[in-house]
């Protein structure tokens, strides 16, 4: 016991030179709010930690927490983050947003990185999020090229404006191509239970769609619609193994060149306090591989992706009409970010009641 | 070789203080174990694990509140378990208490005065205490198994705050989020010593609380009838007690605590409602109400044991990379250890060899 | 389409119908395991583990249905040898076997794996309305059908069941007999363990076959409740299962139909209908007063 004692003071010596001599690099610091094994959102933010150390080598350094619950913890764990010396900190989760700003304020010289969020009540938070919706637009155009009953299903999390947003691009894209199109939503209620997802999929084929996209996590949908023979859109990553035979696409949350940046400009010294929404266009939000469909849809998809990568089309201009047939945007008109990024109605075409 | 208890004739005082020191050491034998086993330093990690949350004030105040509604809750199902009746709905009954207490700064939030936050606190614990009292209601009056109704009734209040955060109770300034309104200064529950860090006054209700009802166990007649009834349900009734009313006291007693831990965790250390506002409190309570050996002072000191867990687990990964899943299973490990350990307070343990000769005493009689 | 819903049924209540059925069998004994979200996860990583290495998913059922066994041993060992307190005890397993599972399944996530095949019987599959569901289904579900048979036989017809029911009921009267307690009781538990093994890898096999963190997403406590809810009684379980497990897909159905009732009440359905169904139970006093075992999670110490 005594031993064991020595050899934890011993520790602590080494642990205080080891903070000294660390001083040098630039650290890096992520809060994922799930395990990096969700093979969705969590896993994709680390892929772009793993990608940016890749990129930055010697000059960083990095750590993590996974499965951080939004609420009390997550003041602790940004906290701790602050006080052992990292010099930025990425908060991956929308309910990391008040936690984030109260260390921000106790923190000056640490730079935070808030992901979809609004609020930047310090001048060392900054906001990053992407545009998720660009990629379901395309999909929506996919979906009424390949579907022949003109109906799809849609596996939605929760209704937050992110994924309200969503279902109005895949509708307006499906809409572009067949104005009768509709959509099924069923709400699972959670981001990630591979059972109840499946179970929701299998539930939305047997009521006759033959498209399922999802804006859940796991690899579930994905495989029922393999199973039953139809197609479906992965979601925040590449899930083409999943279904080789199935996936049309994915959008895949590509959050490494961002990390590349924002770390870099860290150690630069150049760190600006920015609100981000990127998209395609600045390679936040990218396309896996158009598959498993003919030439002509894939050459229509590409076009489309093309014209909004350029800049050239934003898939919220009108004319577009709400849910009850009344105007939202004129002909020609756009929809202003904020406005979508508290979305909370549906487009004409949407087949469900939004819970208000 | 078998294993053999041998009950003691009294409970053993010397055990009962050198059981947790026994499991902490077997706990940090398997611990270096393991992490040398994942190729990382034993000692630096365990010294992660123990020693330095506890290094900074800052940290001890962290300590304070990740540990103050694990005791709030788990002393109140401590009456619950002592008297027979198997509440492990607690989850359920800290989101219901969270929700009730916030009716007040949420639809009223021009109402700030001083009265607010004790009437908050009252309507959590009144909430809390309401939905406990339905798993005790359908066993009093339906004989319906209460584990599995209180479990039950845990989904029901999660699915009902998420439907309140999101629909009636949203924000409006809060761009369409599930989130209320965060709440007025005077909705608050103050830090108890802001200066140096953010512990609450929801510490102080769990160590008052604690105290409170160790007082009851253990001085007071209502305490012995809880004790009777727990033991022996036809002695309590011969005694007099109703074994009805005990069950209502004690889902309204826990179910009470559970509301005021809710209420605080949510006007203390979060300021307003959001779809989650417990990373299974209710649930890791209750093995913070066992490790404490059901008895509130134990009890005190078991929540900041399994707070100090957590914390330390969070250094840990950040200081040496572990990850949360090796996080958890040496948690498991920490608990299956304590437990084991605490069978030597009442037992004493014989290994019996092949042949019955060679019955070895393992440890002495104390 | 109705029978592929009645089949969707029958895939969500397979696992939960699988590990209640151990559950109740370790519960008759006079053991309550709470671990049983613990079990099942162990079996989900080691089925699929096994099964992706080996190319062979009935090795990685075996695999699963042993690890679930031995994993709940360290239970066994805890509460029947050093009698902890059962509640505690199962409650620290779950927590072990999530962020064991989690540990070990590192490397497998991302992968996808390897699905049972599912019956196929010539002419007998293909007959309409009903011959998907009742010959073309997975082998498993047949196994979780014949379990449920031979643990009500067992329990109510087997001089054996009997001797593990007395010993639920009142275990000192049946150590004055002469029965071994604790050795029945391991087995118990044991027994329990492989079910939940079992479970756990219907889910990495068959349900969604892929390996994701905590995947099992607490369908180990609804195996819990259900075996209450059946009052302790096998074929009762399969009811409850398939009831949970229709009311589960029923509100995906009215979701899709788009009815616009809040999906959180229509979420909440199943829980609360266990409620009400139980309720409607146990009233009956008697009825439920001789199913439930006397002695379940109280401790026990032979004396010499």
């Amino acid at each position: 016991m005594k031993k064991t004692i020595l050899s934890f003071a011993a520790a602590a010596a080494v642990m205080s030179f080891g903070t000294m001599a660390a001083e040098a690099a630039t650290k890096a610091c992520f809060i994922y709010v799930g395990p990096i094994g969700d093979f969705g959102w969590s896993y994709q933010h680390h892929q772009g930690l793993e990608h940016m150390k890749k990129e930055l080598g010697d000059k960083v350094e990095t750590a993590y927490l996974e499965s951080v619950p939004e609420g009390a913890d997550a003041e602790r764990a940004i906290e701790r983050f602050a006080r052992s010396g990292c010099n930025i900190i990425f908060t991956t989760s929308f309910g990391y947003m008040d936690p984030t700003n109260k260390v921000a304020g106790k923190f000056p010289d640490v730079k935070f990185e808030h992901a979809t969020g609004y609020k930047r009540e310090h001048p060392n938070v900054a906001t990053y999020n992407s545009k998720f919706h660009e990629g379901r637009y395309i999909q929506g155009v996919i979906a009424a090229k390949m579907s022949k009953a003109g109906v799809a299903g849609y596996i939605a999390s929760f209704p937050i404006p992110e994924v309200v947003m969503g279902i109005n691009a895949f509708v307006l894209g499906a809409q572009s191509v067949n104005p009768d199109f509709k959509v099924k939503v069923v709400w699972a209620n959670t981001w990630f239970d591979p059972g109840k997802e499946a179970d929701a999929a299998k539930a939305l084929i047997d009521q006759g769609v033959d498209i399922i996209t999802q804006h859940t996590d796991s690899t579930a949908p994905m495989q029922v619609a393999t199973e039953r023979g139809i197609k479906a859109f992965g979601q925040a990553s590449d899930m083409i193994k999943f279904g080789p035979t199935t996936q049309l696409t994915s959008i895949v949350d590509d959050w490494g060149p961002y990390y590349v940046e924002r770390v870099k400009a860290v150690v630069d010294g150049t760190w600006k306090q920015q609100d981000v929404w990127g998209g395609m266009k600045e390679g936040h939000v990218v396309m896996a591989p158009f598959a498993n469909m003919p030439d002509d849809v894939k050459k229509l998809a590409e076009e489309t992706a093309a014209k909004i990568k350029s800049g050239e089309f934003n898939p919220f201009t009108g004319p577009i009409a709400k849910q009850d047939g009344s105007e939202w945007l004129k002909a020609g008109e756009v929809a202003e970010n904020g406005v979508l990024l508290g979305l909370n109605f549906y487009v004409k075409g949407v087949d469900d009641k939004l819970p208000q | 070789m078998r294993i053999e208890l041998v009950k003691r004739p009294e409970r053993s005082k010397l055990f009962a203080a050198l059981s947790p020191l026994i499991a902490l050491g077997l706990t940090l034998i398997a611990g270096a174990i393991m992490f040398s086993l994942l190729g990382k330093d034993p000692v630096e990690a365990l010294y992660y694990y123990f020693i330095d949350p506890l290094r900074e004030v800052w940290s001890l105040h962290e300590l304070a509140v990740k540990a103050a509604p694990l005791i709030l809750i788990a002393v109140g199902l401590s009456i619950c378990y002592l008297s027979n009746n198997w509440n492990i709905g607690a989850e359920g009954q800290f989101v219901i208490g969270a929700i009730t207490g916030s009716i007040l700064p949420v639809m009223f939030p021009d109402f700030q005065s001083w009265i607010v936050l004790p009437l908050m606190l009252l309507m959590g614990i009144a909430g809390g205490a309401a939905y406990g009292a339905i798993p005790a209601y359908l066993k009093v009056r339906f004989n319906t198994n209460e584990i599995l109704t209180s479990l039950m009734l845990v989904y029901v209040a999660q699915l009902f705050l998420d439907w309140m955060v999101r629909g009636p109770w949203r924000n409006p300034a809060g761009m369409n989020f599930p989130e209320t309104r965060t709440f007025s200064p005077s909705a608050v529950l103050p830090e108890i010593w802001s200066a140096s860090g953010r512990a609450n006054w929801g510490f102080v209700f769990a160590i008052v609380a604690a105290i409170a009802l160790w007082f009851m166990l253990s001085r007071t007649l209502k305490g012995f009838e809880v004790l009777v009834l727990g033991q022996s349900p036809r002695a309590g009734r011969f005694a007099g007690f109703s074994q009805s009313k005990m069950v209502f006291f004690a889902f309204l007693v826990s179910g009470g605590l559970a509301g005021l831990a809710g209420i605080s965790e949510v006007s203390g250390a979060i300021g307003q409602l959001r779809p989650t506002i417990s990373p299974g409190y209710g649930f890791a309570a209750i093995i913070v109400a066992f490790l404490g050996r059901l008895n509130p002072l134990g009890i005190i000191a078991a929540g900041l044991v399994l707070a100090l867990s957590y914390l330390g687990g969070e250094a840990a990964q950040i200081s040496i990379g572990v990850s949360d899943k090796v996080v958890r299973a040496f948690q498991g490990m920490l608990l299956f250890f304590v437990l084991a350990c605490d069978t030597l307070i009442l037992y004493r343990i014989r290994f019996v060899g092949a042949s019955a000769a060679k019955t070895v005493e393992a440890t002495q009689n104390v | 389409m109705f029978e592929d819903i009645l089949i969707t049924i029958a895939t969500a209540a397979t696992p939960l119908l699988i590990a209640a059925v151990g559950e109740v069998v370790v519960e008759r004994s006079g053991v309550l395991n709470l671990g049983v979200e613990g079990m099942m996860v162990m079996g989900a990583v080691t089925g699929f583990g096994v099964a992706l290495t080996t190319g062979s998913p009935w090795l990685g059922v075996l695999a699963a249905i042993i690890v679930g066994a031995l994993f709940s041993l360290l239970f066994g060992f805890l509460t029947l040898t050093l009698v902890t307190n059962q509640v505690a005890t199962g409650l620290a397993l779950t927590l072990l076997g999530l962020g064991l599972s989690g540990m070990l399944g590192e490397s497998f996530v991302g992968l996808p794996g390897i699905k049972m095949d599912y019956i196929h019987i010539p002419f007998l599959s293909e007959l309409p309305f009903v011959g998907k569901l009742l010959f073309g289904q997975d082998p498993l579900f047949y196994v979780s059908l014949l379990l449920t048979a031979g643990v009500a036989y067992f329990l109510f017809r087997t001089r054996a069941g009997l001797t593990l029911r007395s010993i639920g009921d009142n275990h000192t009267s049946a150590h004055a007999l002469g029965i071994k307690v604790i050795a029945i009781r391991y087995l118990a538990v044991m027994f329990g363990g492989a079910c939940a093994g079992l479970a756990g890898a219907y889910l990495s096999l068959v349900y969604t076959p892929q390996w994701i963190e905590n995947m099992t997403a607490g369908r180990g406590w609804i195996a819990l409740a259900l075996v209450v809810f059946a009052s302790w009684r096998p074929w009762r379980i399969l009811a409850g299962a398939y009831l949970f497990g229709a009311v589960s897909i029923g509100q995906l159905h009215a979701q899709a139909l788009g009815i616009g009732v809040p999906s959180q009440l229509l979420s909440s359905l199943p829980y609360l209908a266990t409620v009400v169904v139980l309720v409607l139970i146990s009233r009956n006093r008697r009825l439920t007063m001789v199913n439930t075992p006397a002695s379940l999670g109280r401790p026990f110490v032979p004396d010499r």
